[in-house]
């Protein structure tokens, strides 16, 4: 009778559930997290920590290739979150439609975002090799003279940027896919009737409804562009010199070279950063989204 | 004329995709099966001679087997920390989705900060060599649970919202207690979206190179994405075994793919277009 009552009282949803993984969660993300803001006021290597208060921060902020790198980081993200979004969408507008050996082509598109970024950057920064790589290769059998890729420093942050396109398009083409096909046809056959061409249809029905798609293929690309690390580290160390390093760039090779400290910062640099964009940004959107 | 102009940007699209999308691969596998000499002019011809079995056993050789070591690691961790993944985050979210409390309003942010901010490393590292976890497989596979449950929660919370409360209910009358019901009767439903949740989690871990390099090093601890680093500075002027071991760590995610390619489309948007 007792059990009975203490069982009908009790939630058969019990809160320890969250308790594994909050303490996973907890300790290996959330502390380090929040200490990351005190260490980024430290001189520190990893025992010690001297408290220097903001100079760090007026270091990372003096120095020209630190400088460059979070400018860096901001242009590889609008442009590889940018070029995302129009190819992706592009692309689903084409797998969406009446076309030859659809499912084949789709599976092509995707299949890169499963390969590893190693690989990917070591294959490419092979292919983009100014003399031997086949696509100087190929383009000199056209007559072009193929740039250096990635040993041109003016182009090395935008070489890269396109392989990141290359690997990263079909995540994107996938949600427009999905979204695409939440629209109802119905749309489209008022249209015609109404004598709408297919760049109004296009205007006017597709890109207003695919709006929730969109949202998250700038936001996830966003996102993904400010923490990229792994491509370019394959691809260019950072290099020529410093004009393709960015701020997880930067952390890393702090880190390699003992200055934790400064290499916190550059990672509260990074937090502060996807901060000021993104939440922003999603509020705004959603907000739009609402109002429509 | 008119008439033709669907087929021709048809075959268009074709011929520019599989230029774009395939040639990369077939140059891989091409770069694998030559030999030395052939493999440094880095263009696109066959083989004079295919070296298939000649480069895979090299490659394997190298550095005392390290990527026979290398694939036993990767595959240690990605399968411990699935595991734990699934079950941690499957729990999440179903008491997230079911029970209303203010707890929610906390595990929603944290969910939320989880997918978007980068990880503090350095401080990471800082703490893992506090608790001895700095330098071991162990504390690799805690790192990926921790980096990659707000992405698997997000998946289980929606499914579990499409299964109806009546079945708690149901097997509460029945008399089944919390954990009972958890177990017995909402994991094996949660079906679809554990299998979406290990194939996404398993490539994503197995191809994870910025955490191996930070919290795993030591060459005892090598994976196999960090083999591929490794290989690269000491394979330059061999390229066939460079690209041989490129081929190889792509072949395991082509496997998934060929088996699991429709959950992990569904998965992929699913999560994406939710999150």
């Amino acid at each position: 009778m007792t059990e009975t009552r203490l069982r009908s009282r009790k939630s058969p949803y019990p809160l320890w559930f969250f308790l594994p993984a909050a303490a996973v969660y907890g300790v290996l993300f959330v502390v380090p997290t929040v200490s990351s803001f005190w260490f980024s006021l430290t001189r520190w290597d990893l025992s010690t920590a001297e408290f220097t208060g903001l100079e760090n921060f007026r270091q990372f902020f003096s120095e020209p290739f630190l400088i460059k790198a979070l400018v860096n980081t901001l242009i590889y993200a609008l442009t590889t979150s940018g070029l995302k979004t129009i190819c992706g969408l592009l692309l689903a507008v084409l797998l969406s439609g009446n076309i030859f050996a659809r499912g084949f082509l789709r599976t092509l598109v995707f299949f890169p975002v499963l390969v590893s970024a190693i690989g990917i950057g070591i294959t490419f920064s092979v292919m983009m090799h100014p003399t031997k790589g086949i696509i100087n290769v190929m383009l000199a059998t056209l007559a072009i003279p193929g740039p250096g890729w990635l040993t041109n420093p003016a182009l090395a942050l935008f070489s890269v940027a396109l392989v990141d396109l290359w690997k990263g398009v079909g995540l994107a083409t996938l949600i427009f896919i999905a979204g695409l096909a939440a629209i109802s046809p119905d749309y489209y056959e008022a249209a015609r009737i109404d004598g709408a061409t297919r760049s109004q249809q296009f205007w006017r029905i597709t890109l207003p409804l695919v709006r929730p798609a969109t949202i998250t293929v700038i936001t996830l690309s966003l996102i993904g562009g400010l923490r990229s690390f792994d491509l370019i580290w394959a691809m260019t160390r950072g290099g020529p010199g410093f004009s393709s390093d960015v701020i997880a760039s930067v952390i890393y090779k702090q880190y390699q070279a003992g200055f934790y400290g400064l290499s916190t910062a550059g990672n509260v640099i990074l937090f502060a950063l996807i901060a000021t964009i993104i939440l922003p940004l999603t509020l705004w959107l959603n907000r739009r989204g609402a109002e429509q | 004329m008119k008439q033709m102009r669907p087929y021709a940007s048809g075959a268009i699209a074709i011929a520019l995709g599989t230029v774009i999308f395939v040639l990369p691969f077939v140059f891989i596998a091409l770069q694998a099966v030559k030999s030395k000499s052939e493999a440094s002019r880095l263009d696109f011809t066959l083989p004079e001679k295919w070296l298939l079995w000649d480069n895979l056993a090299a490659v394997f050789k190298a550095r005392d087997y390290q990527l026979v070591l290398a694939y036993f690691n990767s595959t240690l961790i990605t399968v411990v920390s699935v595991t734990i993944l699934i079950l941690f985050s499957a729990m999440v979210g179903y008491v997230m989705q079911r029970r209303r409390t203010r707890w929610n309003a906390v595990a929603s942010g944290a969910l939320f900060m989880g997918l978007m901010m980068p990880p503090a490393v350095v401080p990471t590292i800082g703490l893992l060599q506090d608790i001895g976890l700095f330098k071991t497989i162990t504390g690799m596979i805690l790192i990926q649970v921790a980096y990659n449950l707000s992405f698997s929660t997000l998946l289980y919370r929606s499914f579990i919202s499409t299964i109806p409360r009546d079945l708690d209910e149901a097997a509460l009358i029945d008399g089944a207690r919390a954990w009972q019901i958890f177990f017995r009767v909402i994991l094996p439903l949660l079906k679809p979206v554990t299998v979406t949740n290990i194939v996404v989690q398993s490539i994503a871990i197995f191809n994870d190179f910025t955490n191996p390099l930070y919290y795993l090093p030591g060459k005892e601890n090598v994976t196999v994405q960090l083999t591929l680093y490794n290989f690269q500075s000491m394979y330059t002027s061999q390229y066939n075994l460079l690209f041989m071991n490129i081929l190889l760590v792509t072949v395991p995610p082509l496997i998934v793919f060929i088996f699991f390619n429709r959950q992990i489309v569904a998965g992929m948007t699913a999560g994406a277009v939710k999150g």
